[in-house]
């Protein structure tokens, strides 16, 4: 037996439908109406600060701290550098954002590029933070620094043997023996767009590819790490914090740092740091946010994630000091050039095959 | 456009044309005018900022597309069809398989499985994703105990990998297959083989000739869900390492800085998805099962042999542990670790805050989506069918656009409309332009009305077309027809629509990230933040709640699977 499909003929009744428009639009408008009453109510009282942050780890802690100093209330929304971003410039006029922070500095320079940042006269922040982590315009500050580098595992690998530059990563003996972050990861592509700066497009992509041959692919930093720990490859890179973290939680975690390209250009930097939005309501209160954060704020913003102060008169935190170091070369951040440089970075990894 | 069964064929033939003249039929095809309006509007509310987005296309990036069709994207759209054939098919036979073992055999443990292989419905894939890759992952316990055993260099199947991700994701998904499978063998499928088997066929060939055809339009609509989700995630595959065109997306919107490259690409999504409508309608055909009248036996189930009934109960059991029970049982353990630790819990007193806002979203969400369908798709039946079912397919449209998109064609539709007023000097608040708790939810509408959508006129469709012209014979207006017959009718499948709203709602990422207003953080917003950082123990206790709410609506269905419908 087979079903059969139904077949009806409609006729069409008379039946009265005089309020049927409005009727249904009512219920249409009834549904949405309560929200756009919601939507209205929030109000502005003037000493609420509200930072868009590409920072999301522990950042509350810092805030909580501001407030406490100074009785100003930080409403915060934590996402993605770029989409932050993008929001931002969406919003226009209307955004509510007084603080862009970011976790990169591409994302600072696209920012300043795209108008978002206004310039700030601020004799606190020239004197806090040194020229090469700001703004030429002063239109955003670097905040804390980043270092991303050769990590090894000494169980397996000698720390003579382990290479000591990023490119050198690219020879076949590294086959099956290198861990990497994947291509969609900021910071992966601020080291390539530092290494298109440094040794052209043409041999840039060329290490990708021997990258590309020999690394085991990871999603994230800790994964990376954890995976070396346990013996899953020889040498790889990662940001410092992210050992920093792992050996807070287990001081023996199987994994040490070598500062990379300290005999050539110096190890990647890379920073997170933010501006006062263009359309800020309060762009004064922005301006002593980011100036605390510059100074009095710097050690809560910086050492909860184990960073390197942007602000040379503060120290790290004591983790830091002590198994990373602070005597090392460090490749001179030029963020306008990662701007530019962080789409050729995509484009050359998507060339590439990696991650 | 995901579950209707269909109502294509014969009520598209337009009505035939209202006299004039009289005061009346005026009335009568102004109201019908009205019908279909709303849903012409409804439509437009849905397709607007989706098409101010997806117009970038008419400009294209002529570069950046020259580049991806030679390095990445002919990869990406290679493993987005082998993920979505992969996890579509598993889905199906998982689901259909599962269905039909419950319904047609008795075994042990039959009745409770029964409900709890609806189970892993509770669990986002992200969490599935995060949890297995962790637990199975090279640093994790099992591949340590595996080296410890074997040696440093023993062989272990890579759990990131394609088959990793396709069974993780055919894992949270089959539900989708197997629920519409139950209503539909519990509903329509019983008479039918009784009578197949009373004329002589055997059990299976009555399931082979008779059940698999009927249930074809519910196993299609199912896995249309299953492959728009796919086809959309971009949160779980990033955990496997597998580069689908939605992960390519993101790639180039964060990477190059360029919108309208991404938001192009982002398109060919949508393209990939409306070609899987398109083959669910091929597959679900022309065909149309309205429930016959008069109560049937139902399937009658057949017990089990001695091997074969414990064997099937080991099946369905590993189903439900490995996408339900064991990621929560793991879940709990890192929360408890976390709770012990240091540090407490430090997300704990912020916590109650991201329960209500995931809870205030969820039930907005699900209140509008449900009235607009219920309207939309009454209004099908009473007016203008061809302009109303045209405008519908574009209202549920918006499940097959990757969240991000919809999120940022809300915020370009919005300020493009505050502009729009703001020039004859009626601009709105500012809250109400982007960032708001308004934008948030229409986004969060357009994304899941779909499934609502599919969901009511799927039940609707199994109200027979006669009832309706006999109540419109006999005078009744359509919103009465609505209210007295229809809704009442189709009961079921309104609620059964609001839980699946309500479960997606509830686990969606993408659109809360971008669009969520400053202080209104959910639960996967932080699941997601933690669980990005590999802070699994601290990631733990907002992914147990939102499993944990997720069950509420789970159990719902739990509940009406073994209810018949009265008729």
């Amino acid at each position: 037996m087979r079903p059969q499909p139904t077949t009806t003929t409609l006729a069409s009744p008379p039946f009265r439908v005089g309020r049927t428009v409005r009727h249904s639009l009512v219920m249409l408008t009834a549904a949405v109406a309560p929200l756009a009453v919601a939507g209205c109510s929030g109000g502005d009282d003037g000493q609420t600060l509200r930072v868009y942050s590409g920072r999301h780890y522990d950042i509350e802690l810092a805030f909580t701290q501001f407030s406490e100093d100074t009785g100003v209330e930080v409403e915060f929304l934590t996402g993605n550098d770029a989409e932050l971003r993008e929001r931002i410039a969406a919003e226009g006029e209307e955004t509510e954002a007084d603080v862009y922070l970011t976790v990169d500095a591409g994302n600072l320079a696209a920012a300043a590029e795209e108008g978002l940042f206004q310039p700030l006269e601020s004799p606190v922040l020239d004197a806090a933070i040194p020229a090469e982590y700001r703004d030429p315009e002063d239109r955003w500050f670097g905040l804390a620094l980043r270092a991303r580098t050769i990590v090894y595992n000494p169980e397996t690998i000698d720390l003579a043997d382990v290479p000591d530059t990023y490119e050198e990563l690219a020879a076949p003996e590294w086959k099956g023996r290198l861990c990497l972050r994947n291509a969609n990861n900021s910071y992966q592509q601020s080291l390539v767009a530092s290494m298109i700066a440094a040794d052209g497009e043409e041999a840039t992509e060329h290490v990708l590819e021997g990258w590309a041959d020999n690394a085991e692919i990871f999603a994230n930093d800790i994964e990376l790490l954890e995976a070396m720990a346990a013996g899953a490859c020889d040498v790889g890179i990662s940001n410092h914090y992210y050992l920093a973290q792992e050996l807070e939680d287990d001081p023996e975690f199987p994994v040490e740092l070598k500062w990379a390209e300290q005999d050539t250009r110096g190890v990647h930097i890379n920073i997170s740091g933010g501006g006062v939005t263009t359309y800020a309501d309060d762009p004064d209160l922005a301006q002593q946010f980011l100036e605390w954060l510059a100074t009095d704020g710097q050690a809560v913003l910086v050492h909860s994630n184990h960073e390197y102060p942007a602000n040379p008169d503060v120290a790290p935190d004591d983790l830091v000091v002590e198994a990373f170091g602070t005597d090392f070369k460090r490749d001179p951040v030029n963020a306008q050039q990662f701007g530019l440089l962080n789409p050729d970075a995509v484009r050359l990894m998507d060339q590439a095959d990696f991650g | 456009m995901t579950a209707p069964a269909a109502v294509d064929a014969s009520r598209d033939a337009d009505l035939p044309p209202a006299r004039v003249g009289s005061d009346h039929h005026r009335r009568t095809a102004l109201g019908r005018l009205g019908w279909a309006t709303t849903a012409v509007i409804a439509a437009a509310l849905v397709v607007i900022p989706i098409g101010m987005l997806a117009s970038s296309i008419l400009t294209p990036s002529t570069d950046v597309w020259r580049e991806q069709w030679q390095t990445r994207l002919p990869g990406e759209i290679v493993d987005t069809l082998v993920l979505v054939t992969g996890v579509g098919f598993c889905s199906i036979v998982l689901g259909t398989g599962l269905a039909w073992l419950v319904a047609a055999y008795r075994f042990p443990g039959r009745r409770v499985l029964g409900w709890a292989l609806v189970l892993p419905l509770a669990v986002p894939g992200y969490i599935l994703g995060f949890v297995t890759t962790s637990v199975f992952g090279f640093a994790g316990p099992v591949q340590t105990w595996w080296r410890d055993q074997f040696g440093r260099d023993a062989w272990f199947p890579d759990i990131r990998s394609m088959p990793g991700a396709v069974a993780i994701l055919s894992l949270t998904l089959y539900p989708y297959v197997y629920l519409p499978a139950r209503a539909a063998l519990r509903d329509q499928a019983g008479g039918a083989y009784f009578v197949a088997r009373t004329l002589g066929a055997s059990p299976s060939q009555a399931a082979r000739r008779v059940v698999l055809p009927m249930l074809r339009p519910a196993i299609a609509a199912g896995a249309a869900v299953v492959v728009m989700e796919t086809l959309t995630d971009f949160a779980t595959v990033q955990y496997f390492g597998i580069d689908t065109v939605s992960v390519g997306v993101f790639r180039i919107w964060r990477g190059t800085y360029d919108r309208d490259a991404a938001a192009e690409l982002a398109t060919l999504v949508l393209v990939l998805a409306l070609l899987a409508i398109g083959l669910e309608r091929v597959l679900r055909g022309r065909a149309r099962y309205g429930a016959a009248g008069g109560q049937d036996a139902g399937i009658v189930p057949r017990r089990l042999g001695r091997w074969r009934g414990p064997a099937a109960t080991v099946v369905a059991t590993s189903v439900v542990l490995a996408g339900f029970g064991a990621p929560t049982l793991q879940l709990a353990v890192w929360a408890i670790r976390e709770a012990r630790g240091d540090r407490g819990t430090p997300l704990l007193d912020r916590y109650l805050d991201f329960l209500t806002n995931s809870l205030t979203l969820t039930i907005t969400t699900v209140g509008i989506c449900l009235v607009v369908a219920v309207v939309v798709t009454n209004a099908r039946r009473f007016a203008h069918p061809r302009v109303v079912g045209t405008a519908n397919r574009l209202t549920a449209v918006g499940y097959a656009v990757p969240g991000p998109v919809v999120a940022m064609g809300v915020i370009l539709a919005v300020v493009a409309l505050d502009d729009l007023l703001g020039g004859v000097g009626l601009g709105l608040p500012g809250v109400v332009a982007t960032g708001s708790f308004v934008a948030l939810a229409y986004a969060y509408v357009i994304r899941f009305i779909g499934p609502g959508l599919g969901t009511v006129e799927s039940g609707l469709g199994q109200v027979p077309d006669e009832i309706t012209s006999s109540a419109r014979a006999l005078g009744a207006r359509p919103r009465t027809i609505l209210g007295v017959v229809h809704l009442p009718l189709s009961r079921a499948s309104v609620i059964t629509a609001a839980v699946l709203v309500g479960v997606d709602a509830l686990k969606e990422l993408p659109i809360a990230l971008l669009l969520r207003p400053i202080g209104f953080d959910t639960l996967p917003v932080w699941v997601y933040n933690l669980a990005s950082e590999s802070r699994f123990e601290q990631a733990a206790l907002p992914a147990l709640s939102i499993i944990g709410v997720a069950l509420v609506p789970v159990a719902i269905l739990c509940r009406r699977l073994d209810r018949r419908p009265v008729r």
